[in-house]
């Protein structure tokens, strides 16, 4: 695994031929901005990761932000226990490699120490449950920031959240409450206790994320490409067959060649079927596809008209 | 290719979101599931045809009221630009969300209602694009098809606005007359208006330059954060983390760091370890400089011969956002302006504007959510500031509550 930053000579090429500036720059830079104001704002923040193209774009653009100084808060993820193994161990050489302190936090140990009562039956998932988590995360290490990657194309609710999104207490966001955001002055302000969840790639595109991890030649998890795998069909969606997903007789186990569009918790998280087996192969599909990237491949949000929404009124991410 | 942010407001029903949903689904940019979700959305509120303004309705207490309560963000590209689109209610209590989401944006669209023309949140939009300082507004003059496509009533209109826009400092304006709902002049030419001859509105937003919008004369840099790494091999190193908000910077320069005005070079530009030869406008970046000087956050390194005002007292245009307290002389608040905060206290309010009339009023004791006004403050440190309508970057503050921390005020500094 390696993550290269462009020579230097290449940007400068790059900056003298360009006339207008190109919109991959212009991202950046805004949310380096992002970051940076983080760092310069809060005493204890962290960055939310979870081995995700999103979170992994993030990590870069911190290395980036900061360099050449350490990327100045923990990495922080929030386990499932039902998440790819391709991804968990990617996230562990990222955090060696770029010499980052790994807080890992288990669902499974908040459903114990709470006696949280989870979902039973075959579409069963934590990832609700990840809130509580999170939540708890939050208050033992006092984090008054976390950086997240959610992306405001991604979702209704999402392209209706602040960059600097305001939590309460409770870790709840109220959309009717949001504070204004204005200019590029990021307004991080709070009480002891609040806390602020920022996405400095809010403005980003699922494409956008694509082309950017192909230009600064980044390194992702293989399950982002074209592999054969054993899947559970089910209702049309191809999911991975692995024990933390209960089938019953309705469902076909079947092998494809498949890849992951988006990596979350494995019980919400389908796979597409794919031949792309490079970066760029990858990009021709999402492309040409005419299926938005949480429609194609996530369970969750389309349990309701507003399933994100309601969920982060709850804390979630 | 490049990046382009753009507003659009209008009334309630003016058909701002058809106008967005239009936009996206004839440059290709809607999906299927998408396109599956809002038919059966319309479905189910026997809207008969498909609804393009659900596109952009987002959360479930919009949809069930019908209104955009918050300013909701689009992402859409053509072969030859990317798209933001800002959506700002159009709904009379919510001037403070065009005010949030025009500070961005590069380029107004206005909706007008062909059927009723310049109507009094006509008059308060387009104060709010000049006074933000948005270089370029489209007025697009919709529902074409409600008035028999007349070219009479679009020339009408357009002059009524023309008449308007000349009190106020619009910077490029065109009027483009549209039906959202038909798609005419939106992405395609309309075959009902032939007599219109000028650009559709796609055109107008894929070719207006926003390059020339930035200032590219002051050299102006807030510093954000200070890396110092501090380890065996960069033991020395100090690095000065931010943007470039205006101007131009490159190594050998000679800068001053204000509020201290203290001098020094730049000894060097980096981004992202490496080093670069120049750093413009909008590039986030690290500077370091030759002389070992005291810099912290909220200082603003700028070019030595081309100094911003530094002040204590400030005269600014104030939009209050706050729906639970007023603004009053006396009341003390923290100003952020770049990355620096300082607290400042209201020494007077010199006269309200009426956004509708745009007349004067004086004698103010107060200010209420969504007043506009021009205040004097004095902070309790000098800020470094240039005058808002020539660097909007440099020339823009908050207000923030001392005790609840919500924004309560957006100034323009005069």
């Amino acid at each position: 695994m390696s993550i290269s930053v462009n020579e230097a000579s290449d940007i400068q090429r790059e900056i003298s031929e360009r006339s207008a500036p190109d919109y991959l720059d212009q991202l950046e830079a805004e949310a380096i901005y992002i970051m940076r104001e983080v760092a310069g704002q809060f005493e204890r923040p962290a960055l939310l990761f979870s081995g995700g193209k999103d979170s992994i774009t993030l990590v870069h653009l911190a290395k980036k932000a900061f360099a050449p100084g350490k990327i100045p808060f923990p990495l922080v993820h929030v386990d499932t226990g039902h998440n790819f193994i391709e991804a968990i161990e990617y996230r562990d050489e990222l955090a060696e490699q770029i010499n980052a302190k790994l807080i890992v936090r288990y669902v499974e140990d908040t459903i114990k120490a709470k006696g949280l009562k989870e979902q039973t039956g075959k579409n069963a998932s934590r990832n609700w449950l990840q809130t509580f988590t999170l939540l708890d995360t939050i208050e033992e290490f006092e984090f008054d920031a976390c950086i997240g990657g959610a992306r405001r194309d991604e979702e209704k609710a999402r392209a209706k959240e602040r960059i600097f999104s305001f939590r309460d207490e409770f870790g709840q966001w109220d959309p009717k409450r949001q504070r204004p955001e204005l200019w590029n002055l990021f307004n991080g302000r709070i009480q002891k206790g609040e806390n602020v969840r920022v996405f400095p790639i809010s403005n980003w595109t699922e494409l956008d994320v694509w082309a950017y991890l192909k230009r600064e030649n980044i390194t992702l998890p293989s399950i982002y490409f074209a592999h054969e795998r054993e899947l559970i069909l089910r209702d049309g969606k191809l999911l991975n067959n692995t024990p933390v997903i209960e089938s019953d007789p309705e469902d076909q186990i079947v092998t494809r060649q498949v890849r992951f569009r988006t990596v979350g918790d494995m019980t919400c998280t389908a796979a597409v079927e794919s031949s792309a087996i490079t970066l760029d192969e990858v990009i021709a599909e999402i492309t040409v596809s005419r299926i938005s990237e949480r429609g194609e491949t996530r369970i969750d949000d389309q349990q309701t008209e507003a399933a994100m929404e309601d969920r982060k009124k709850g804390g979630y991410f | 290719m490049d990046l382009l942010r753009f507003i659009t407001a209008g009334s309630v029903d003016d058909g701002k979101s058809t106008l967005i949903g239009r936009l996206l689904y004839d440059t290709k940019n809607i999906l299927a599931d998408q396109m599956e979700a809002i038919e059966r959305a319309s479905k189910t509120r026997n809207a008969g045809e498909i609804d393009l303004a659900l596109l952009t309705d987002g959360l479930r207490s919009e949809r069930e009221q019908g209104i955009t309560i918050d300013v909701a963000y689009k992402y859409f590209q053509t072969p030859n630009r990317k798209f933001i689109s800002i959506d700002a209610p159009g709904h009379i209590q919510y001037t403070r969300n065009m005010v949030t989401g025009a500070s961005n944006a590069d380029l107004a669209i206005i909706l007008v209602d062909a059927r009723h023309g310049v109507v009094e949140q006509t008059r308060r939009h387009s104060l709010i694009a000049s006074m933000l300082g948005i270089p370029h507004v489209i007025v697009a003059i919709n529902k074409m098809d409600l008035v028999g496509n007349s070219e009479d009533a679009f020339l009408e209109i357009a002059k009524s606005y023309t008449e308007l826009a000349e009190k106020l400092a619009i910077k490029d304006l065109t009027i483009i007359p549209v039906s959202a709902l038909n798609g005419d002049n939106i992405v395609e030419r309309s075959e009902s208006m032939g007599w219109y001859t000028g650009e559709t509105l796609l055109s107008v937003l894929e070719t207006v330059n926003v390059l020339k919008d930035q200032n590219l004369d002051d050299g102006r840099f807030a510093v954000q954060y200070v890396i110092r790494p501090q380890t065996d091999e960069l033991h020395d190193y100090r690095g000065y983390a931010g943007r470039v908000q205006s101007g131009s910077f490159k190594k050998g320069d000679l800068i001053k760091v204000l509020p201290s005005e203290r001098e020094s070079k730049i000894a060097k530009i980096e981004f992202g370890g490496n080093e670069i030869a120049e750093a413009s406008v909008l590039q986030s970046v690290t500077i370091l400089l030759e002389d070992d000087i005291d810099i912290s956050r909220g200082d603003t390194i700028v070019s030595i011969n081309n100094s911003p005002i530094v002040s204590q007292d400030i005269e600014a245009l104030v939009c209050w956002m706050d729906d639970k307290k007023t603004l009053k002389p006396g009341n003390k608040y923290v100003l952020q302006h770049g990355t620096a905060r300082s607290r400042c206290s209201i020494r007077g309010i010199e006269y309200q504007i009426d956004i509708n009339s745009y007349e004067k009023l004086d004698e103010v004791e107060s200010l209420k959510l969504n007043d506009v006004a021009r205040i004097v403050l004095r902070t309790a440190q000098p800020i470094a500031y240039d005058p808002y309508q020539q660097n909007r970057a440099n020339g823009a503050a908050i207000l923030i509550d001392e005790t609840s921390n919500v924004t309560v005020g957006a100034c323009m500094i005069a």
